[in-house]
């Protein structure tokens, strides 16, 4: 083969595996709302794009105040704008969301998904143009070097193949891997997961044995929101943003859970995984525009021969 | 339901409603409130032809502008590059859309509920990057003063509106039709519960293809003419997201499922938002998203069924307090319940006596016959090698602890799962592998665990959607139901909303709907869980009554006690296996059945102390 094919090639994999870290982050959160609450987050998008710029409006800010580089005021910011998200996808699900979500509508027309999504549709319009007022339409984003910059890897063999591994990627794949694996042990292992877990399983067992499914629901609203703009924080260093770029991603966020297993978070993760990775390889093979087509026909795909995800468990009850 | 587009006064109100936009469109002079006029149709017609398929059966799309974009690029592709006049341009979209509208059905109605609406919002997205990578970011018609009204150019502006106007009038009639037809039942029927329709012989499928049909194609014509009014088609601005939103919103603002709420939602949110654009939209720009988003969120929260249900609620709640206030307060007297009548029973005999134990076995001819059924999920052996028979005339009780399999032996019974091995006969035709809703058709009935009624409907037409497939017209469906009504002792509920049910009603409602297909054999699927002990004598009373009329029945339950006194037979089903077979005294007394009821543990404990 010859070695300008296998470079480009392994270049687009090793850029595919950080990109995909950061979206299996992104589609965790997602896939704790979409599993747990059985609720389609309409507005998960908006809360990454929020997420965005907080990190790029309190990142500059920490900069200023404590004197230090914009990237380390930029990290230090991604913390405290998941931190902020959290808080507020708790009071969303508190009393917003709660009332079309859980106890209040089981048995009723649809289990109150036309509900749900007209609700969080609206959420998303709301958050998406209020962001147009604020921040303008214009594209922003993260004043860092890191985006430019590349650590190198190679020359490998004779044929000197070298790979750039692009810095502001790299730190953020490290980043949403911590953060997923850190997700992952307190659902698993924590009695707060266990209890969300008992809470998305059943929710009328769970309360019949005096679990609070409402807190659960709340608490994992909070989670996946955090998470989410967490996963957007990471993205907003390399990746220029607008108001309306939630729409864009909410499709894909949507695509890795389901092509992961509804409810399974190793599959939310995997799947987020699998479209970084495709969408990135696609730029091989395809033209540009064709990018984000690649990503839609292998979720087609995938929903059509295994609709359960390739985590997830096939539950029906007739 | 099931009554003519043309009773009441729904048709005439159609026509007004077109009157009034029509003559509007002549006497407002100001050219801003002429756009909006001309817009409020179009968008009504998104959300319309949305709500005809996904409203009606329940199965959301967030793909509906795949249609729209087809349509509103077969119009422009059409004009632009072979000089054909959109007036033929538009009936090649609804042909594109009908077209296309098969083979996405055909791909996606694998899929259910979250599934389907999620992988719905894919395919927009696929045209929108493939029609860019085409070169096809923006095409314009081509200005045709040769020919300006042959290529639906006219100079008066008006002309689109009353257009507009027409086809909403067409698409709001069909509407109509499709709402009192049998085949706007049936797609009730779905949304309710998709598998019960199936069971009750509605051929699921087929109908939400039908249905997908129409939306899609009326949809790619509503797409089409749209195109034509603004003259540019861009894949954003007619596959984008906001278009399927659009239809969503207007529709769940209005009212879902119902004839007038995508128009009501166009008419109030589409002039909101227009003039918020047009007052605030340089200043504040987004303002109109902002409020629209505001809005939607307080009706949900505050009318959730939309605007249409809210206004008819409170207008019928005021009627009833001025029928009442009228006639003095008088207590309306209630139909007399099964359960009024059964108490009076109660009092003059003892339960035990009423209720004969059937232990006498029946010899009817075979009309159920498994055959070493099996279904295996992987590992997991859910059914292994069952075979019985059931006998006409027979009451037979399938058996055992939960997670014994029962409910999968169903499913596999009943054509919802293919056995991994193993046959099924029905009255000596092999049934193995055939859908539930040919089964229907061969006489197998049956009943779920989970109910899912329509709150909104009357009883009688919950239990019309049960007669629907074997009946040949609306008025023999309706006497069909009825039938079934008077068989379970509801009769006299057949008008009351199903809202005001108790659960013995709710339960016993479900049965009718089973049995109003008039099967030869029904399957019963826990019907006697989660009543008190009264209720239970009731509905025993019913289904004890079914082999009189004709009705052969296989029942599974797991609480083995009130059983003994309705089968006539038992099969005791555990770990997916037969264990025990034959009258109820002689498998209660079985020690492989306690043990598989109370454990080994007791039973040795239970023989320790004899």
């Amino acid at each position: 083969m010859d070695s300008v094919i296998v470079e480009n090639l392994l270049q687009r994999l090793v850029t595919g595996v950080l990109v995909g870290s950061i979206y299996g982050l992104l589609c965790t959160g997602l896939g704790m709302i979409f599993g747990v609450i059985r609720v389609i987050n309409f507005a998960q998008g908006e809360f990454m794009m929020l997420g965005m710029y907080a990190t790029a409006l309190i990142g500059a800010m920490l900069a200023t105040l404590f004197a230090v580089g914009p990237a380390a005021g930029a990290y230090a910011a991604i913390i405290v704008a998941a931190g902020v998200l959290a808080v507020l996808g708790w009071l969303l699900q508190r009393f917003v969301i709660g009332h079309v979500s859980g106890a209040r509508v089981v048995g009723s027309d649809n289990e109150g998904h036309f509900a749900q999504l007209i609700l969080t549709l609206g959420l998303s319009l709301v958050i998406s143009n209020m962001a147009l007022i604020v921040f303008g339409s214009s594209p922003r984003t993260v004043q860092s070097t890191l985006s430019s910059s590349s650590w190198t890897m190679g020359p490998f063999g004779k044929e000197a193949i070298t790979i750039f591994v692009n810095q502001a990627r790299a730190i953020g794949c490290v980043a949403a891997i911590v953060a997923s694996v850190g997700l992952y042990l307190f659902v698993q292992r924590t009695r707060a997961g266990t209890t969300m877990r008992a809470a998305a399983d059943n929710p009328t067992a769970a309360t019949i044995v005096g679990i609070d499914v409402e807190k659960s629901y709340a608490v994992a609203f909070a989670i996946g929101t955090g998470a989410t703009a967490l996963a957007g924080g990471l993205i907003a260093m390399f990746y220029p943003f607008h108001p309306y770029i939630g729409f864009e991603f909410v499709i894909i966020m949507y695509a890795g859970v389901v092509l992961g297993g509804m409810g399974s978070m190793l599959g939310a993760f995997w799947g987020g995984f699998v479209m970084g990775l495709v969408q990135q390889l696609s730029t091989y093979f395809l033209p540009f525009q064709l990018q984000n087509a690649t990503i839609f026909l292998l979720f087609l795909t995938i929903v059509l021969l295994r609709p359960q995800g390739l985590f997830g468990k096939s539950v029906e009850r007739t | 339901m099931l009554t003519s587009p043309f009773q009441g006064p729904a048709l005439r109100m159609i026509f007004v409603v077109a009157l009034v936009m029509a003559l509007g469109s002549f006497f407002i002079r100001d050219p801003y409130y002429q756009l909006i006029l001309s817009t409020v149709p179009v968008w009504a017609m998104v959300a319309l032809t949305w709500n005809l398929f996904s409203g009606y059966t329940g199965l959301i799309s967030f793909g509906h502008s795949t249609f729209f974009g087809l349509g509103a690029f077969a119009v422009a592709l059409l004009a632009i590059k072979q000089g054909i006049s959109p007036w033929y341009g538009l009936m090649v979209a609804t042909f594109v859309g009908g077209l296309a509208s098969v083979i996405i059905g055909s791909i996606t109605f694998r899929l259910r509920g979250h599934y389907f609406a999620l992988a719905m919002l894919a395919y927009p997205s696929l045209f929108i990057f493939l029609f860019d990578w085409m070169g096809w970011q923006e095409l314009t018609f081509p200005i045709r003063r040769d020919d300006p009204v042959g290529f639906m150019q006219f100079t008066d502006g008006r002309i689109n509106t009353l257009i507009g106007v027409a086809l909403m009038t067409i698409i709001l009639l069909i509407t109509l039709v499709v709402e009192r037809s049998r085949f706007g039942l049936a797609m009730l029927s779905i949304k309710q519960n998709e598998l019960a329709a199936e069971a009750a012989g509605i051929n699921t499928f087929r109908i939400k293809m039908i249905g997908f049909v129409a939306t899609g194609a009326l949809g790619a014509l509503v797409g089409g003419f749209h195109a034509v009014v603004l003259q540019v088609v861009t894949p954003h601005g007619v596959f984008g997201t906001v278009v399927s939103a659009q239809a969503l919103i207007l529709t769940l603002f209005g009212g879902v499922g119902t004839l007038w709420g995508p128009v009501i939602g166009a008419v109030v949110l589409i002039p909101l938002t227009e003039s918020l654009r047009a007052q605030l939209g340089h200043i504040l720009p987004g303002i109109q998203g902002v409020i629209y988003g505001l809005t939607i969120m307080l009706v949900i929260l505050l009318a959730p069924e939309g605007v249409f249900w809210k206004v008819k609620d409170m207008l019928a709640r005021r009627k009833r307090l001025a029928t009442q206030s009228a006639s003095d307060r008088t207590p309306v007297k209630v139909a007399a319940r099964t359960s009024d009548a059964l108490a009076a029973l109660e009092s003059t005999a003892p339960i035990s006596s009423r209720i004969v134990s059937q232990a006498a076995p029946v010899a009817g001819e075979t009309l159920l016959k498994v055959t070493g059924l099996s279904k295996y999920f992987g590992g997991l052996k859910a059914v292994q090698d069952v075979s019985f028979e059931v006998r006409t005339g027979e009451i037979v009780g399938i058996i055992g602890p939960n997670g014994a399999g029962k409910t999968t032996l169903f499913n596999v019974i009943n054509g919802f799962q293919t056995p991994t091995a193993g046959s099924v006969e029905m009255a000596g035709h092999p049934v193995t592998g055939l859908k539930p809703n040919a089964l229907c058709h061969l006489g197998m009935g049956r009943t779920f665990q989970v109910a899912r009624p329509f709150q909104r409907m009357s009883v009688l037409n919950n239990v019309v959607v049960g007669a629907l497939a074997p009946s040949r017209h609306g008025a023999e469906a309706l006497a069909m139901a009825h039938a079934a009504l008077v068989m379970v002792g509801l009769d006299a509920k057949s008008e009351s909303l199903v809202s005001g049910l108790t659960n013995l009603e709710l339960r016993l409602m479900e049965l009718a709907r089973a049995l109003a297909s008039k099967p030869k054999l029904i399957l019963l699927d826990e019907t006697l869980a989660g009543l008190g002990a009264t209720e239970v004598e009731e509905i025993l009373l019913v289904i004890q009554r079914l082999p009189a009329a004709g009705v052969t029945v296989l029942i599974i339950e797991h609480t083995m006690h009130a059983m003994t006194r309705l089968a006539n037979r038992f099969i005791v089903l555990d770990h997916g296996q037969v264990i025990a077979e034959g009258p109820p005294a002689t498998v209660m007394a079985n020690p492989e059945v306690i043990k598989a009821y109370l454990g080994k543990k007791w039973m040795d404990m239970h023989h320790a102390a004899a």
